[in-house]
């Protein structure tokens, strides 16, 4: 398979702090790598570099290399803009807009990069809803404000909005950590459907969660990348000390 | 002991409800009175007549008020054209680029110009607008009301723009949506009926000033359009009429007064209207 994203010596920091420590790794196209750790390793910081995210906030800085088909996202002839276009993001809270209704929503990254045809954009709304599982629930009420669907709705929802676009991966920073077990479980099986077409970096601390729904494991502690490999070679057979310790839930 | 204590508090507790309740109360009867007073007043002077006709010499019946109703929308129309721009793009700056020396000096300037006396705006414009121009004029009692308006809508923007939360900016960023766009289509939009109500409450609030318009706008007797000239309005004209000794042109300036009020509460009705409209924040 084709590595779809490589990262070399990816450093990040929050003023002076440094959150994120030489990290290198491959990402494989359509395939689903998962990012674990305890709380406050890097994980959300690293998947956020990878979309030229993290540096919005500010104070925040970033280092190395993220290649993208074989070009540095970070290179100074890279538009920000242009990379977040081809590398979505999904965030560990449901933020559909709040005062746009559904169909808004979903249309919202087109419209805002200029498509107009109204055919086009209802054809794509569709599109995504029906990938995101949320289409039968939602096509009688596409007018409707999206704060008025669930946690688990709104969560697939910002998916469909995501998808819309037609990026080529897809970041999700913990998507299902504020949702019950019912949504959770739409979710993995909509990210089993969607890597046919995607590729997905998911973040989550829930470690079933991640061998239940990704090929490719890395497990971050205190900002550095402590093992990556094969999610089966991972929970069977961790190379790590640490990475066992964490999975077997001796810490963490 | 101990019940004497709890009697004590409970005591304690009726005797603040009494003096919060009286107090609150106090400020009710005021507004009311002033209120019911104006509509007795006021509210025998309004018809039809009233409301489209010129004003006539003292003594002679009939009078009506057109031209001041039309000025005051002229002038307080020429203070939002400019206030509005310029109050709702400083709020956007001072909330989305605002972590800089430059931007706290702004705020502490835009909040001293809060708090400066509408007549010294008055004479500032008078300076600035009236002299140049050799003559008084409904541009310069525009300007005037801007000046009062701009800090308003300014901190107001600026408050409702950074109430939306920064996931709302991050998931439009995400969607590789460049930043302008993020500001103006998304944030913006996000508190759009904020901003719009207190558009109106600032424009509620300049409506009602005499002070810095009594030597912009000055004052005229005839129906104006015209821009660089004079004009009447509804509030000079309740301060030129109640003032005078005559007893038909003090009660037009009831009627004024009663129509003032129920201007402004129009406006403050159409801005909770806003506020209600579902999908708001």
């Amino acid at each position: 398979m084709a590595k779809k994203l490589v990262i070399e010596h990816l450093n990040a920091w929050f003023d002076n702090i440094q959150a994120l420590k030489d990290i290198n790794l491959d990402i494989e196209e359509n395939s689903v790598t998962a990012v674990i750790g305890p709380s406050g390793c890097g994980k959300t910081t690293f998947v956020r570099c990878l979309n030229r995210i993290h540096e919005v906030v500010d104070k925040a800085k970033v280092s190395g290399k993220v290649l993208l088909d074989g070009k540095d996202i970070y290179s100074s002839d890279m538009d920000p803009v242009l990379v977040r276009r081809r590398i979505g993001m999904v965030f560990q809270k449901p933020n559909p807009f709040p005062t746009m209704s559904i169909f808004e929503n979903v249309a919202a990254g087109l419209k805002l990069n200029g498509l107009k045809k109204k055919n086009e954009l209802a054809d794509a709304v569709e599109r995504s809803l029906k990938m995101a599982a949320l289409w039968d629930e939602v096509k009688d009420k596409l007018y409707k404000s999206a704060m008025a669907l669930s946690g688990g709705q709104q969560q697939r929802l910002c998916i469909a909005r995501t998808i819309a676009l037609e990026p080529e991966i897809i970041l999700m920073d913990e998507p299902a950590s504020a949702l019950d077990p019912i949504s959770t479980a739409h979710i993995e099986e909509l990210i089993q459907q969607i890597k046919e077409k995607y590729t997905i970096v998911i973040v989550t601390h829930n470690m079933q969660q991640a061998a239940r729904v990704s090929d490719y494991t890395g497990f971050f502690l205190l900002g550095e990348l402590i093992e990556f490999n094969k999610t089966s070679d991972i929970f069977t057979n961790p190379k790590d000390k640490r990475t066992e310790d964490y999975i077997t839930g001796r810490f963490g | 002991m101990d019940s004497f204590v709890y009697l004590k508090r409970r005591i304690i507790n009726k005797a603040m409800l009494f003096f919060s309740y009286a107090s609150a109360l106090i400020g009710v009867v005021v507004l009311f009175l002033i209120l019911f007073h104006i509509i007795v007043k006021g509210i025998t002077s309004i018809n039809l007549h009233f409301l489209i006709r010129l004003p006539t010499p003292p003594g002679e019946p009939g009078g009506g008020i057109a031209n001041a109703i039309i000025g005051s929308f002229i002038v307080v129309g020429i203070a939002s054209l400019i206030a509005i721009p310029v109050g709702v793009m400083s709020g956007i700056y001072l909330s989305e680029f605002g972590e800089n020396k430059f931007a706290s000096i702004i705020r502490y300037f835009a909040d001293v110009l809060n708090g400066i006396p509408s007549i010294v705006t008055g004479i500032v414009a008078y300076m600035f607008v009236v002299l140049p121009m050799h003559r008084f004029s409904a541009l310069a009692g525009g300007i005037a009301l801007s000046i009062l308006m701009i800090p308003i809508i300014t901190r107001t923007t600026e408050e409702l723009v950074r109430m939306v939360p920064d996931t709302i900016r991050e998931a439009a960023l995400a969607l590789g949506v460049p930043q302008w766009k993020v500001i103006l289509l998304v944030v913006l939009r996000t508190a759009s009926t904020s901003i719009i109500t207190g558009i109106m409450l600032a424009v509620a609030r300049v409506g009602g000033e005499t002070a810095p318009l009594l030597f912009t706008a000055f004052n005229n007797s005839f129906m104006s359009f015209k821009l660089d000239q004079p004009i009447s309005t509804m509030t000079v004209l309740i301060y030129n009429y109640a003032s005078s000794p005559y007893p038909d042109w003090n009660s037009i300036a009831w009627g004024t007064a009663f129509l003032l009020i129920l201007i402004v509460l129009i406006v403050n009705i159409i801005s909770k209207m806003f506020t209600y409209k579902k999908y708001s924040l």
